[in-house]
């Protein structure tokens, strides 16, 4: 780590800060450009999709358990499950699956 | 009930399952936290100041790997760049004579679930108050999650904390995953994202690229594409 932890502290609050705080206080408009809209409504999909996988199958003791535990909560979310219930059947098996490997 | 507007005692009232849901969620963080070096201390005033999931994981992401500030700066920007989407939505809610410190108050709560419960809050105006209570919740169940976390991925079994270490992840797959089933154009966007995220961790050359700076350009870029190929319908705003 070249830089000072508390220096990446301070960078991270200041510009999501700024990013919740201007459009209220001087921008107070609507983002009218359609390529701009569009870039921002795919973002926070791309980028968790980006960070999840293949992220998650080194999360765990073994490969395997993550690619489950991946699955299993891909399925989960398509059935329809909540956050939590999405995040506890992903814990869940893992814990099981390492019962066994 | 028209003209009826929520305040602080029912932001606290909706706070509370907001709140149980971070302190869970942050454990988890905390847990990575963990992993990647940082102190209970700094994983708790990062919490604090920036109560943001993805955009947490993604500054522990460049931490770890030693990036510059001006990458982590953009990093953030174009990771939590939805906020300023949601701030956007917000600002159309609010009083036009609100005090600029109530505004900048404001800003402070602006999260994906918070930002979901006000902007579905009845009444034509938004109270900020309302936005402040379920905050007054939010914010500490989140910072004590990644202190517990932070603290205990040193205390608790391995096992248990390999299958904590998960609980995030699952979170933010509840996040991506159903809008893949409404919309073709995400599922596609998801797609890629997950396959070039495979290609750009595995494959020689591409691999040498730090964490950090795939996230940032995997993100750009994929999003990017996908913006000038399926632009978003344009939506009427009733708003004014």
């Amino acid at each position: 780590m070249p830089n000072n932890v508390y220096g990446y502290i301070a960078v991270m609050a200041l510009v999501t800060y700024l990013i919740r705080v201007l459009p209220l206080t001087l921008i107070r408009r609507e983002i009218k450009n359609r390529t701009v809209r569009s870039f921002l409504y795919y973002v926070p999909y791309v980028t968790l999709a980006v960070m999840t996988f293949p992220a998650m199958l080194h999360a765990t003791g073994s490969v395997w358990s993550g690619l489950a535990a991946f699955v299993l909560a891909v399925f989960v979310a398509l059935r329809g499950g909540g956050l939590m219930q999405v995040a506890l059947c992903a814990c869940a098996a893992v814990f099981v699956l390492e019962c066994f490997l | 009930m028209k003209g009826t507007t929520y305040g602080f005692r029912q932001g606290l009232k909706d706070g509370i399952p907001i709140a149980l849901g971070y302190f869970t969620v942050s454990v988890s963080l905390g847990i990575t936290m963990q992993g990647v070096g940082l102190s209970p201390v700094q994983g708790g005033l990062m919490s604090l100041t920036n109560m943001t999931s993805a955009g947490q994981f993604a500054g522990m992401t460049l931490i770890a790997s030693g990036s510059s500030y001006l990458l982590m700066a953009i990093m953030q920007l174009v990771i939590n760049a939805r906020y300023l989407l949601m701030s956007c939505a917000l600002s159309q809610r609010l009083d036009p004579s609100l005090s600029l410190g109530k505004r900048m108050l404001l800003g402070l709560t602006v999260t994906d679930e918070i930002f979901g419960i006000s902007i579905a809050a009845p009444g034509e105006r938004l109270d900020p108050k309302y936005s402040l209570g379920a905050f007054c919740l939010a914010c500490p169940g989140w910072t004590l999650g990644t202190v517990c976390g932070a603290v205990m991925g040193n205390i608790l079994p391995q096992r248990v904390v390999s299958a904590l270490s998960v609980a995030l992840f699952g979170m933010l797959i509840a996040v991506f995953i159903p809008p893949t089933k409404k919309d073709p154009a995400v599922r596609i966007a998801v797609l890629c994202a997950m396959g070039l995220s495979v290609l750009f961790t595995y494959a020689p050359l591409l691999s040498g690229i730090s964490s950090g700076a795939r996230l940032m350009l995997l993100t750009v870029g994929i999003s990017l594409g996908a913006a000038l190929l399926v632009p978003v319908k344009e939506e009427c705003s009733d708003a004014e």
